[in-house]
This record gives structure tokens, C-alpha cells and sequence, in this order.
């Protein structure tokens, strides 16, 4: 089963979000999505600077088998992207909510992860699908 | 659901990621894909392949019938035991399957072919052994387990009865042998040394326990993949196709054009390709910038129409992403793909990439 912390807010496109004290937002993908997804063997994140719409493609992440997009859960402005990743995409896999974190947000409005589910709404969409 | 091997609740107990794969529930790795594919190029991993075909043609005409049925000569095979990789073309001389003929006895012959294609390849060669008398047996009471890697010979042979074990432990590469109900080949998919084994399916699960007891790693069809791929090894249905002829899918070597009168399905139209000298080739890509290749992604070459990637993957012994690919003949050392929506840098190289856990490309 995988994993699903509490103190994250969730997307249905399966990517994680933290509020972080600086009112900043760290966006990733989910264990879930690392899972189906398989093995990850390369990860393309945006420039700093960057401003995405919700639900924008905004990175890309590649398994083995497939790429699929990263879609920004919240509008805002890249910050700050996870460079590591491009040397170790693997990380992802390994630690989906720590180390393989893809972006930080500033989001355009304060309330910006409201939409979001919570994870036990999370856990039921996944069981859903 | 899918069809499902006799070794199905193995996987299940196993911890393995199953998929649906031409109909089949299959495994896709146990954890990681990519892990597994080191341990078959370092040490030894076993695949289960039951969902492939296996059928076996028997008659006395059997031989006369195969000199007409396959793009390759079974007149190579003079010794028992010695398989044969071919294509099965129609008369168009596209390629309705790949597959692997073994020669046990002059009246017996028996074909591997693939899992996907299993219904059009029994409709073709039944369509065309009557005029030959042969009988064609479909053998579907067969597991098989390919076990690969450096290691796997060593790892397999103490496991198999006194006569199998003696045969095995003889056989050099490309051959098979059959002792009781177990038919052991020093074949595979991977670009490694092992065994392709066809057991009884009810002593299957006991078999694939035994050896994952004495360190054969359990592996998926994920892997699978991508070792083959680094073996330049091409996949039915990806790299060739009905429509497409083997003398643009890398498959030349494969068909058998000596002697000139020997008349194999498919041989007027492939004479006639030939004679006009195809306008594509086949090769392998190198990509250089970052970045995954993937089939179907267009091939762009300086002053000639576009290419196609045929299958494109992560090559995890090299570290970077490679392909085979479809060009136009004119292509030189360099070419271009486009890869979500932007041009990236490639190499053209010939394929094997890898062999027996060697890169045999030069990485700069």
C-alpha cells in the first residue's frame, strides 16, 4: 500500500503539495504515481521564474516505460526546482515526499490549496480509479 | 482478466507487478525493472515466457514444408538440436511473425513463435502444412522459464535431472535437447548466456522455487524488454510488422536467399525489393542530449524524408537512451529526433549495443 501523509494536500493528477512557514508551496508527485509509474529515469523540471496556471504541464517525469506530465496543482510562480533530480531521478522513487520533491510554488492566491483533497479523500480517489 | 500462466500465483506470492500483456497476466518487475536488468547482464535472472507459443510440426514431409514456410534455410540445421531464427513472411513478404525453429527429429520440428501473434501464425501454418501432410500440434500443456545471465548456466544445471542436466550442461549455444518431458535450449532474448526451458506446467511453480532458492533473481517483462533492446534484438510488432519487409527491419541476415530455387513464401516480392535496393535502413540511435527516446518518435535527417524509431527505451547498462530506428539508406552518423516536441541530438550506430554485460558502443 502506499504511502499517504496527512499533513499534504493532494491533486487528481496525483501530485503532492506542502505549505511551507515562508508561505511558499513544495509540489511532487505522489507514491502512488512513483509507483505506477515504475522505475524513473529521467525528470525535466521548469526554470525558475516560470509562472503555470493550475493543471498546467509544467515537468515531465520518465519511467522506464512512459512519460507522463507533471501538472502544477496551484497557479504560481516556480521559485525553485529540484536540479538533482536530473542526475538522480531514482529519487523520486526512493523518497516521492522528501528528496524527490520537483518545485516550489509561490502561489497566486493565499488559499490556494482549498481545492485540494486532503488524504483521506486522496486515498479514497485512488481506491476509486 | 487475463489468461494466466501456471506460474500466475508464484508471481502473486512473489511480490510482482502484473499486467495485461497480449491477453496474458503478466509479471512487469517485482520492484524495480531496472535493478532486475543488472542482475541478468551480472549474475542471473529467470523470465516467465509460458505465455509465448510453442508448436510442433510432425510428418515426414515436415522438412520440405518449412524450406517453404520460413524466409530462413531449415536446411542450416543439419545437426539435432539446432534452432534457427527466422521470419515467417507472406507473399507480400512482410513479416507475419518471428520465431525459432529447433530440428529434433526429421519427422519433428518445433516453433517458438509469439504470444501476441499465436492465432494468425496457427490459422497461416495449418493453412499451409495441408498441402505438405504435416500435422500441427500446438503444445500449450508447456510452461517456460528462460533463465539468463552470466550465471545462470551454473545456477540451473544442478537443478535438472541426471539426463536433462548432462544434455544441458553440453549444449552450446543455439541448441536444444529433450529428455523425458523437459526440453532445455541454450537460447534467449537478453544478449546473455542461459537457458530456455519447457517444463510440464504442473512442475513449473516447484522448478521457478528451486531457483530463485539457489539465487536466480525473479524478473519481469519490463527488463525483458530493455535487455533485448540493448541486444539489438528486434520485438514483432514494434520493429517489424505485416506491412513492413525484413530487409528494412535489420533483418537480412535472417533470410535464407541460397540456393535460388528454393521457393519460400514471400521470396518473389523480397527479390524484387532487393533488386531495387531499399530506400530505408535499420539502425540503432545513441541520444546524446538528455532525454528517453520512445517508438514512433520521428527521425529527422539532414536532406532526406524522416525516419521513424521503431522501439525506444533507457538503456540501463549504458546509462543513456537508445533506440532502433527506421531511416532513409542515405543516412550518415548523425540524425535528429524529435522528442516532445524538440529536436535532440543522436548518433547512428549499429546494433548490439550490448553483449554478455559488454558495452559494444563507444559512449563520448
Amino acid at each position: 500500500m502506499s504511502e499517504t501523509p496527512g499533513d499534504l494536500r493532494y491533486s487528481r493528477n496525483h501530485e503532492w503539495a506542502r505549505a511551507n512557514d515562508d508561505g511558499s508551496i513544495t509540489i511532487g508527485i505522489t507514491d502512488h504515481a512513483q509507483d505506477q509509474l515504475g522505475d524513473l529515469v529521467y525528470v525535466e523540471v521548469p526554470e525558475p521564474g516560470r509562472e503555470v496556471e493550475a493543471e498546467e504541464a509544467c515537468a515531465v517525469v520518465e519511467s522506464v516505460k512512459a512519460a507522463s506530465d507533471m501538472y502544477a496543482p496551484i497557479a504560481g510562480t516556480v521559485i525553485e526546482a529540484n536540479e538533482a533530480l536530473a542526475d538522480k531521478p531514482e529519487v523520486v522513487n526512493q523518497d516521492a515526499y522528501g528528496e524527490g520533491w520537483l518545485i516550489r510554488l509561490k502561489p497566486s492566491s493565499s488559499d490556494a490549496l482549498s481545492g485540494l483533497m486532503d488524504a483521506d479523500a486522496y486515498r479514497e480517489f485512488v481506491e476509486s480509479e | 482478466m487475463g489468461k494466466k500462466t501456471p506460474l500466475y500465483e508464484t508471481h502473486q506470492a512473489m511480490g510482482a507487478k502484473l499486467v495485461d500483456f497480449a491477453g496474458w497476466d503478466m509479471p512487469v518487475h517485482y520492484g524495480s525493472q531496472i535493478e532486475e536488468h543488472h542482475i541478468v547482464r551480472r549474475d542471473a535472472g529467470m523470465f516467465d515466457v509460458s505465455h509465448m507459443t510453442v508448436v510442433d510440426l510432425v510428418g515426414s514431409e515436415a522438412r520440405p514444408f518449412l524450406r517453404h514456410l520460413l524466409a530462413n534455410n531449415v536446411d542450416k540445421l543439419q545437426e539435432k538440436g539446432k534452432a534457427l531464427y527466422t521470419c515467417m513472411l507472406n507473399e507480400q513478404g512482410g513479416v507475419i511473425d518471428d520465431l525459432i525453429v529447433y530440428f529434433l527429429e526429421e519427422s519433428w520440428f518445433r516453433l517458438v513463435v509469439n504470444s501476441a501473434t499465436r492465432d494468425k501464425d496457427l490459422d497461416w501454418i495449418v493453412g499451409q502444412a495441408s498441402a505438405f501432410g504435416v500435422d500441427v500440434i500446438e503444445q500449450s500443456h508447456l510452461a517456460m522459464i528462460a533463465v539468463q545471465g552470466p550465471r545462470a548456466r551454473d545456477k540451473v544445471l544442478p537443478l535438472l535431472d541426471e539426463a536433462n542436466r548432462q544434455a544441458a550442461a553440453d549444449l552450446k549455444p543455439f541448441y536444444g535437447e529433450e529428455h523425458g518431458d523437459w526440453f532445455v535450449a541454450r537460447t534467449g532474448y537478453t544478449g546473455e548466456d542461459g537457458f530456455e526451458i519447457m517444463l510440464p506446467e504442473d512442475q513449473a511453480a516447484g522448478f521457478w522455487s528451486a531457483l530463485k532458492e539457489n539465487g536466480v533473481q525473479p524478473c519481469g517483462l519490463g527488463c525483458r524488454d530493455t535487455l533485448r533492446l540493448e541486444a539489438g534484438m528486434n520485438l514483432y510488432g514494434s520493429d517489424m510488422a505485416e506491412s513492413v519487409s525484413p530487409l528494412v527491419s535489420g533483418l537480412n541476415w535472417t533470410v535464407g536467399w541460397r540456393p535460388q530455387e528454393r521457393d519460400f513464401i514471400g521470396r518473389v516480392a523480397l527479390q524484387r525489393q532487393r533488386d531495387a535496393g531499399p530506400k530505408e535502413k535499420f539502425v540503432g540511435l545513441l541520444l546524446e542530449d538528455k532525454g528517453i527516446l520512445r517508438n514512433h518518435q520521428r527521425v529527422v535527417v539532414e536532406g532526406a524524408a524522416d525516419g521513424e524509431i521503431t522501439s525506444g527505451s533507457f538503456s540501463p547498462t549504458l546509462g543513456c537512451s537508445i533506440a532502433l530506428a527506421r531511416v532513409p539508406a542515405q543516412t550518415g552518423e548523425r540524425c535528429q529526433v524529435e522528442v516532445r516536441g524538440r529536436l535532440l541530438a543522436a548518433r547512428v550506430v549499429k546494433p548490439p549495443f550490448v553483449r554478455n554485460g559488454k558495452a559494444l558502443v563507444e559512449l563520448k
